[in-house]
């Protein structure tokens, strides 16, 4: 065991709980006043900034969430309307896919860390970082004013004709909402997509960026080439809705097939926008948990990339039912079982390097394992639903709204919770209480997979999505999902506690906490202002831990 | 160069890189902008497939010449903003904003002609959405004219903007001390803006108008 991290109690500074030096010096305190907050072209603060709308959305989409989980303890739907009910499955999914999921990871931690991790001073244009922060709000606003004005209840689909003629919620504003944070996600995918190319320090080539930026790098082609589809796309529904300019109207000869064409085209690409930053910060966390090389460096970046080209060709697997030709479903069906390969490929060589590391069960690695296993199952359910034949069977039912909460809510929300607690002392200088982080982890998985595992056999029994009237004798495993839910709500919770006493009360975090490797752990945490007083050099491999050889004996 | 120097911003450590950066930005942007317009290219080439006859029963209707006018006149202006480009690099002020505001002059008359068109499309009541109860043959032929309706109108929303950002630098180049050829950069990438809202005239044409 060649690792010398020290427990916290030996910590230098850890006596006082006071500021330590760094913390003095850091980007947290160059400057005080709102404005420089607000008008910061820090990637560091515009990070913090993403970081808290994300979190305010995150738990108004969970509370729309829990809404829907408290009425379907009954099967009579006893809690909200049938209106109610729709307006509030709607309004979870716009708020969690375009306001937390898609934003999530990419705009907090790959905005904080991309320039740290390449050596870089900032995002290639920090101005833009900081537009794209008020598009977002601007975007955020429109969605609340949704919220309180009634509510929108087409899904987050907007699927035509019932959202261009038929709904009689604001669809617009609705759609102009997700219509303006596209644009925020366009932003920054330019911005990292620019950044990656161009602001590597001397000696960062291609081949030593750590595999978080390689899967930034392939999120941010996707938001550059898909958003702005769905952007043309809810401009239609828009110009339908106020001008009667229908492109997707039968009576007019338009066709309602080709919106979810033009939907799916981006919003399939949009899932692996969600679940690739996500893969990213696992390949870090697994890496620095098992203190050994990552296994096959350049598969596991490749399969980043090939995920982001697969993610263009697989929209039509979500049309197998809605009347398109039996040739293109089963190319479709082909294409997205091809997906699997790049996955398991991920997967594989995550086990590999945790084969015979030595792993310290940390928070940041339990998130890591919770990840893997719940990406699994969801990644194999997906095989199940890219099978023309079954997915005729389970389509629109509990099976697929159980698969994609287990990639997105299982995979991205866990990888979202491990980046928080693997980088936190980076990002706050300060250190947190471990055990807590453990028994969040644990309760996050717990939880989780009582709320979604139920929903699996609910969909198989045949209960469509989308219903709160339900039959009666599926009532125990709609408990049992609404009863997990409270767990996982009580999980995600937990982390505001510690997370926020630790910023007071918790000693300083010193520069590599962790005791691993990447750039962003070689300056102070939390960094100074401009990341590095001097543009680093880089020698080495990423992830360059000392492999022990035969014969090397238990040190 | 000190000059140079001070026109590098943060995270940049020399005049070179930061134009590199900024130049690969304006690329990545028209990569999205020509998504964009995909979008509705998609939707005309089903509309042609589905409805082929129709499509080109309605494309007969709209007022060729006026396109072909505004077609040579959007070229003429990318000659110009060319122009404007090259003399920002030599540093030639007065020649780079002649150039910017010819392109813009063009870009104007090509609005006024559009509007002239819109006219009498409306006046014969074939433009929809406007109020006036337009009358089609058949519902391919409306749904022909709201696409076309929507693309020209994206389109001109983008010229627009174009006209603004042109016109908006040749007063810098004119009365302030902007930096050429220093910043000859920032010409560059107006132009190459104004020459994609250009490319995307020179597909939208032919699928609209040459569809006969």
């Amino acid at each position: 065991m060649t690792s010398e991290r020290a427990d916290y109690a030996d910590l230098p500074g850890a006596a006082g709980y006071g500021e330590s030096e760094a913390i003095q010096k850091s980007y947290l305190r160059a400057g005080h006043t709102l404005r420089s907050w607000f008008l910061t072209t820090d990637h560091k603060r515009i990070a913090i900034l993403y970081l808290i709308s994300v979190t305010f959305f995150f738990f108004v989409g969970g509370a729309a969430a829990a809404l829907i989980r408290a009425d379907l303890l009954t099967p009579q739907g006893d809690l909200l309307s049938n209106e109610g009910y729709n307006r509030a499955f709607t309004l979870h999914g716009v708020i969690m896919v375009w306001f937390f999921l898609i934003p999530s990871i990419p705009t907090t931690f790959g905005n904080f860390l991309i320039p740290l991790m390449i050596g870089a001073r900032d995002l290639a244009f920090p101005r833009l970082n900081l537009l794209s922060w008020y598009i977002y709000v601007l975007g955020g606003l429109c969605t609340i004013y949704v919220l309180i004005s009634g509510g929108v209840d087409t899904g987050w689909t907007f699927y035509t004709p019932l959202s261009s003629m038929f709904s009689n919620g604001h669809v617009v504003m609705a759609a102009t909402a997700v219509f303006i944070v596209g644009f925020s996600s366009i932003l920054t995918g330019l911005n990292f997509i620019v950044t990656v190319h161009k602001l590597r320090c001397p000696g960062m080539s291609w081949g030593r960026l750590p595999l978080f930026v390689w899967s930034h790098y392939a999120t941010s082609v996707i938001l550059v080439l898909a958003t702005p589809v769905l952007s043309i796309t809810l401009a239609l529904i828009a110009a339908e809705r106020v001008f009667q300019l229908g492109i997707f109207d039968p009576a007019l000869g338009g066709d309602p097939l080709l919106y979810q064409h033009l939907f799916w085209f981006y919003s399939h690409p949009a899932v692996y926008i969600m679940v690739l930053p996500a893969l990213g910060v696992i390949s870090e966390l697994i890496t620095a948990a098992a203190r050994k090389p990552i296994f096959g460096y350049w598969f596991v970046a490749g399969s980043s990339i090939a995920i982001a080209l697969l993610a263009f060709l697989v929209w039509g697997h979500h049309m197998f039912v809605a009347g398109q030709s039996m040739y293109a479903s089963e190319i479709f069906s082909f294409l997205s079982l091809a997906v699997a390969v790049p996955s398991g490929i991920k997967v594989y060589n995550w086990t590999a390097t945790l084969y015979k590391g030595h792993i310290s069960l940390d928070p940041p690695f339990l998130f890591a394992m919770g990840f893997v296993g719940l990406f699994v199952v969801g990644g194999l359910t997906g095989l199940i639903l890219a099978m023309v034949a079954i997915d005729v069977h389970v389509h629109d039912t509990y099976f697929v709204v159980a698969h994609f909460h287990y990639i997105m809510v299982g995979g991205t929300v866990s990888a979202f919770f491990g980046a928080l607690h693997y980088w936190w002392p980076k990002i706050t200088g300060r250190l947190y209480n471990l055990v807590w982080g453990r028994v969040t982890a644990v309760l996050i998985f717990v939880g989780f997979n009582l709320t979604f595992f139920p929903q699996f056999i609910l969909g198989y029994l045949g209960m469509p999505r989308r219903y709160h009237v339900y039959d009666p004798h599926l009532q125990v495993l709609n408990d049992m999902s609404s009863s997990g839910a409270a767990i996982l709500a009580v999980a995600y919770l937990i982390p505001f506690v510690y997370l926020f006493y630790s910023l007071r009360y918790s000693p300083a975090a010193p520069a590599n906490p962790w005791d691993v490797t990447g750039l962003e752990w070689t300056v102070p945490s939390p960094p100074p202002k401009h990341n590095f007083d001097e543009i680093p050099v880089v020698t080495t491999k990423p992830y360059n831990y000392p492999v022990e050889q035969k014969g090397d004996g238990d040190a | 160069m000190p000059d140079e120097a001070l026109h590098v911003h943060e995270p940049y450590q020399t005049a070179a890189q930061q134009a590199e950066a900024d130049t690969m930005g304006m690329y990545v942007f028209l990569a999205t902008e020509v998504m964009l317009f995909g979008g509705l290219f998609a939707a005309a080439l089903m509309l042609r497939t589905v409805h082929h006859d129709e499509v080109i029963a309605a494309s007969r209707q709209l007022h060729i010449w006026i396109g072909t006018a505004n077609t040579v006149l959007l070229l003429t202006s990318s000659l110009f903003v060319a122009t404007a480009v090259v003399a920002a690099r030599t540093g030639t002020r007065r020649l780079c904003a002649g150039g910017l505001i010819g392109g813009a002059v063009l870009g104007l008359c090509f609005m006024a002609l559009k509007a002239v068109e819109y006219y009498s499309e409306y006046r014969e009541g074939h433009l929809p959405g406007f109020g006036l109860p337009a009358h089609f043959s058949n519902g391919a032929e409306h749904l022909f004219m709201n696409l076309y309706l929507i693309a020209t109108g994206l389109h001109a929303f983008h010229l627009a903007v174009g006209i603004v950002l042109l016109l908006s630098l040749a007063a810098r180049v004119l009365w302030t001390s902007f930096p050429l050829p220093e910043r000859s950069i920032t010409v560059t990438l107006f132009g190459l803006y104004w020459h994609l809202v250009d490319v995307i005239w020179i597909f939208l044409f032919p699928v609209l108008y040459l569809a006969r």
